[in-house]
């Protein structure tokens, strides 16, 4: 264990931990717009900066490793005046029509401009091209800062690594290889870019449909598989709009395609069934009916199937979108009930 | 493999070779009684010196002398300005500015009748009472090669000429007589510094990656990938010495414990890349790359990486990231490479000129390096010079040596007799050295406090005609081509600078912008994620320190003084010294020119394209810039 001071607060970190980790630790805020936590360091936006004693340059807290005894200082004027200039390049070429961004109100880079003070931008930015063929979400690089979060989440967390930089310099954008469009590419569109953007660069179309301030979030299991991810439903006028993912512990802060955007329009689908149904022989027609009908039907048709031919005649399929639970009680079903070995599932996914 | 002792072998059999090719070289055993070097570096490659060799052949041959003369393709000699060059020894006769023409005549009274050509030697060389060496004329005789000691002497795809110069009986003594700790000893206590720009003491880096559990894979790098706009020091020595490299890396990788170097050489060197993959496949087949070195037990191999053309890739962090086969971009330091270096092992990286130093340290001693150059920068120095200079090319100087020897006498003054305005050293990531410099010695040390950096030896010389702001313009337009785009104030900073710069150049800027512009340079510099960013500035930074006036004129009078800023400058015609010849109308591309015949012409500032065409073919100096 070392010790480290950060803004005159002593604590004991880990040998290795860098600045930012102490920071935490002492409960002290450093702004960081490209740090993805678990991730390597990318030291790219140069918003962590602080001040160590006895050191002539500035260093990123993300990525500068603590030694024992380090004063760091993580407010100075030197500071501030680094982040607030680093702020201003980011916001000369960034699109400030904040109001009809999907993004407003969510956005890292606006709150930081906000608390450092960066109002005016005094350089103009050059428009570039938005990439809209994805199904689900839209990059558009004029709001892009090349923190490069979705990169390093796609290439170092879901390992798809179906996007980079490309381009060099100034003319840098974030795109799949040679510049193709998102949907010609190897990207499964399982938008943990989207979510790992700072800034509207990346947005969910579903964004579209709601601002922030309107929804109520609900931490909920997803009901696609049985993996068990955990995110949040975004409600509005109590229907589901969106969903983020969760630090749950199957799934990290991390949601697949179908999770993300496949897994509760069904929800609130005008031709979702309600109820039971029953179809009547004689018009072919199916009929609503209640539980107790349907499953009183359901139990005298299998247990007349297994009187007559046996329980090895009969199996228990669960579908992959059943919870754990539902599909431990349809196995318990089969091989208790029907008295049969035949069961499975196709939570495979 | 072979052994110590055939390493010998080889040595005694062919050193007589390449000690005939100096000055009152000794022919000894040594089978041909004449040889004639023609430069097969890029400089005279691209003059046609090939064909030169060919004709050469051809000639020799025709003329029956092919087992009494031979001719052989070496490294450059330096002195680019006048390429196609070539020597024949043992007269040591400098041709220059070669055309195949010549050949016949040169084959035919130097080779066979024993007269040297003098009309068609380097004219330095040729006096009243004779022809004299190379080594003293102005250009060569203040230089002291040691690095490029081999360059234009042997034959660079030919092993046995290397080994014949003493070649890897450097690592032969490593392997045999020290230990890790003697080299890093010898190699600290000879002052050597990194000569691919940061000057870091290449003694400690080796030391750091010395240390770790046994066993740990390690690697050594060299890089290669030399960028700087009019910089091809290493690139000289990879096309005339490339076994030098080959036999320094295996010699660090006994030091830390590698077993495995990479060379990062940029594609844009075919000649180079041509040479390394030869002389690799020589060393291999010698087996003083391979497994068991000399039978010692000791292996390294080394391959070779081909950089796409990116200048950052010759930043540390971002080669090693483009030898792991990932986009060139640079990583946060620490850890530094010494530490987790090429995929995450301990790695040190040298430069090409570095790597040359290091043979010659451990065969003549720490002391005799230390003996050369300055207190802090031991030494020699290769510099390309370029710009505003008669002897454009290559020189290797001691360290301490002055601007005002390397551009007056080495160099051979300025063409057209104009004045020294500045020299940048360190290219983009340099920055201008003014008059009032001229005569401080050139060290790591001193560049650095008076605002510039050695760099890698890029040393480009201006005139009085050069515009200051316009050469932080050239400089800085290099960056923002070439910044990877990965940390916001390069990134941007840059490309924000330069739009300053433009400004100025326009003359739209305000006395304000400059305090805007000199804050962003230490916005850059200060936060920058790698040294392409953090040296960026440097050109604006110098250029401004030293010739504010010429900012300020551009800001406030909207005037360039040196004529250069097309925007800021007005074509005019002086009526009283025209002739009305017509010359100037009828070579304006934009038909801006107009007069009868003999009377005085006019030029329409809103149609001249200020090209400065009507100016040069003006006969009689009528046409003037305000």
């Amino acid at each position: 264990m070392i010790k480290v001071t950060i803004d005159g607060i002593t604590v004991e970190v880990e040998q290795g931990s860098t600045i930012l980790e102490a920071a935490k630790v002492a409960g002290v805020e450093i702004p960081t717009l490209c740090y993805l936590k678990d991730v390597t360091p990318e030291a790219s936006c140069r918003m962590c900066m602080v001040e160590i004693e006895g050191m002539p340059k500035l260093v990123t807290a993300c990525s500068f490793p603590a030694a024992d005894g380090n004063v760091v200082h993580t407010r100075t004027e030197r500071v501030v005046k680094a982040r607030r200039g680093v702020l201003e390049l980011l916001m000369s070429n960034h699109k400030t029509d904040c109001f009809s961004c999907p993004q407003n109100g969510m956005c890292k880079l606006q709150d930081l401009c906000f608390e450092y003070g960066v109002k005016d931008v005094p350089f103009e930015g050059v428009e570039k091209a938005i990439d809209d063929s994805n199904k689900f979400f839209t990059y558009d690089p004029n709001l892009c800062i090349l923190c490069h979060r979705c990169v390093n989440t796609c290439q170092k967390r879901t390992c798809r690594g179906s996007i980079d930089t490309t381009q060099r310099g100034f003319k840098s954008v974030i795109s799949p290889a040679f510049g193709m469009d998102w949907a010609d590419s190897n990207c499964e569109s399982c938008g943990n870019c989207v979510q790992a953007c700072p800034t509207g660069a990346l947005t969910m179309k579903k964004q579209k449909t709601y601002r922030h301030w309107d929804v109520e979030k609900v931490l909920t299991t997803c009901p696609h598989c049985a993996t068990g991810c955990q995110y949040y439903v975004y409600v509005k006028d109590n229907r589901v709009v969106d969903v983020e993912a969760a630090d749950g512990p199957s799934n990290r802060g991390l949601l697949c395609v179908k999770g993300r955007s496949a897994s509760f329009d069904f929800a609130q689908c005008d031709e979702r069934i309600t109820t039971p149904l029953i179809k009547d022989r004689e018009t072919g027609e199916f009929r609503e009916a209640g539980w107790d009908e349907a499953l009183d039907l359901v139990a005298s048709k299998f247990t007349e199937l297994k009187k007559t031919y046996g329980g090895q005649a009969l199996a228990g399929f669960a579908c992959s979108r059943s919870t754990n639970e539902d599909i431990y009680m349809l196995q318990k079903m089969t091989r208790v009930a029907f008295e049969s070995n035949n069961t499975d599932n196709c939570a495979r996914v | 493999m072979i052994t110590i002792e055939q390493l010998q072998e080889i040595k005694e059999k062919n050193q007589d070779i390449v000690n005939f090719r100096k000055e009152h070289g000794e022919r000894g055993n040594g089978k041909y009684r004449s040889h004639v070097l023609v430069c097969a570096g890029t400089g005279c490659t691209s003059s046609g010196s090939q064909k030169i060799a060919d004709k050469l052949e051809e000639e020799i041959k025709a003329a029956g002398l092919e087992e009494e003369v031979c001719v052989i393709r070496t490294g450059c000699h330096g002195l680019c300005a006048l390429g196609p060059v070539m020597i024949i020894y043992p007269e040591a006769a400098f041709y220059s500015n070669m055309e195949l023409e010549h050949v016949p005549e040169i084959v035919s009274e130097h080779l066979v009748k024993g007269n040297v050509v003098t009309k068609y030697l380097y004219q330095e060389t040729v006096t009243e009472d004779g022809i004299i060496s190379m080594n003293q004329t102005n250009f060569y005789k203040p230089q002291n090669r040691v690095a490029l000691r081999n360059c234009g002497v042997i034959n660079p795809e030919c092993i046995n000429e290397y080994i014949g110069t003493g070649g890897y009986q450097a690592l032969a003594k490593v392997l045999t007589t020290m230990s890790r700790e003697d080299v890093v000893k010898c190699i600290t206590d000879s002052g050597l510094r990194g000569r691919g720009g940061g000057g870091f003491p290449t003694g400690k880096k080796w030391q750091f990656a010395m240390g770790g559990e046994p066993g740990v894979q390690k690697y050594v790098c060299c890089n290669a990938d030399e960028g700087d706009p009019g910089a091809f020091m290493d690139r000289s020595v990879l096309e005339g010495d490339p076994h030098v490299v080959f036999e320094a890396m295996a010699i660090a990788g006994y030091v830390i414990g590698a077993n495995q170097g990479y060379i990062y050489v940029r594609a844009e060197y075919p000649i180079a890349v041509d040479r390394l993959n030869i002389a690799l496949a020589q060393a291999r087949e010698y087996g003083v790359l391979g497994d068991n070195i000399f039978g010692t037990g000791f292996s390294f191999d080394i391959d070779l990486r081909l950089g796409a053309g990116a200048f950052v890739c010759g930043e540390e962090t971002a080669l090693m990231t483009s030898i792991e086969g990932n986009r060139g971009e640079p990583r946060p330091r620490p850890p530094f490479p010494a530490v987790k270096g090429l995929f995450g092992q301990p790695t040190i990286l040298n430069n090409v000129e570095t790597w040359a130093n290091i043979p010659q340290i451990i065969l003549k001693g720490a002391d005799w390096f230390a003996g050369m150059g300055t207190e802090k920068s031991r030494g020699t120095k290769v510099f390309a010079l370029g710009g505003k200079i008669n002897n454009v090319g290559l020189v290797e100087i001691p360290m301490g040596t002055t601007l005002r020897e390397v551009v007056e006498n080495i160099g051979g003054g300025i063409p057209n007799g104009k004045k020294f305005k500045a020299a940048q050293t360190g290219g983009p990531s340099g920055g201008c050295i003014s008059l009032e410099n001229y005569d401080v010695p050139i060290d790591y040390d001193n560049l650095v406090s008076i605002g510039s950096m050695m760099g890698s030896g890029g040393l480009i010389v201006m005139d009085e005609d050069d515009c200051m702001v316009d050469i932080a313009k050239f400089f800085l337009e290099f960056t923002v081509d070439e910044s990877c785009g990965k940390c916001t104030p390069c990134r941007i900073g840059t490309k924000r600078l330069l739009e300053l710069l433009n400004k100025i150049t326009d003359g739209k800027a305000e006395m304000e912008d400059l305090d805007r512009m000199v804050e962003l340079c230490n916005l850059i510099k200060e936060n920058s994620l790698c040294a392409l960013g953090q040296t960026a500035p440097n050109p604006v930074l110098s250029t401004y320190k030293y010739f504010k006036d010429e900012y300020i004129a551009h800001v406030k009078d909207k005037k360039c003084p040196a004529g250069k800023c097309k925007n800021l400058v007005s074509y005019h015609i002086d009526a009283e010294k025209c002739i009305g010849c017509g010359l100037c109308k009828k070579n304006c591309p934009g038909d801006a020119i107009t007069g009868e015949k003999k009377q005085p012409h006019e030029i329409d500032t809103a149609k001249c394209l200020k090209c400065g065409v009507c100016m040069t073919k003006c006969k009689k100096d009528a046409i003037y810039k305000a």
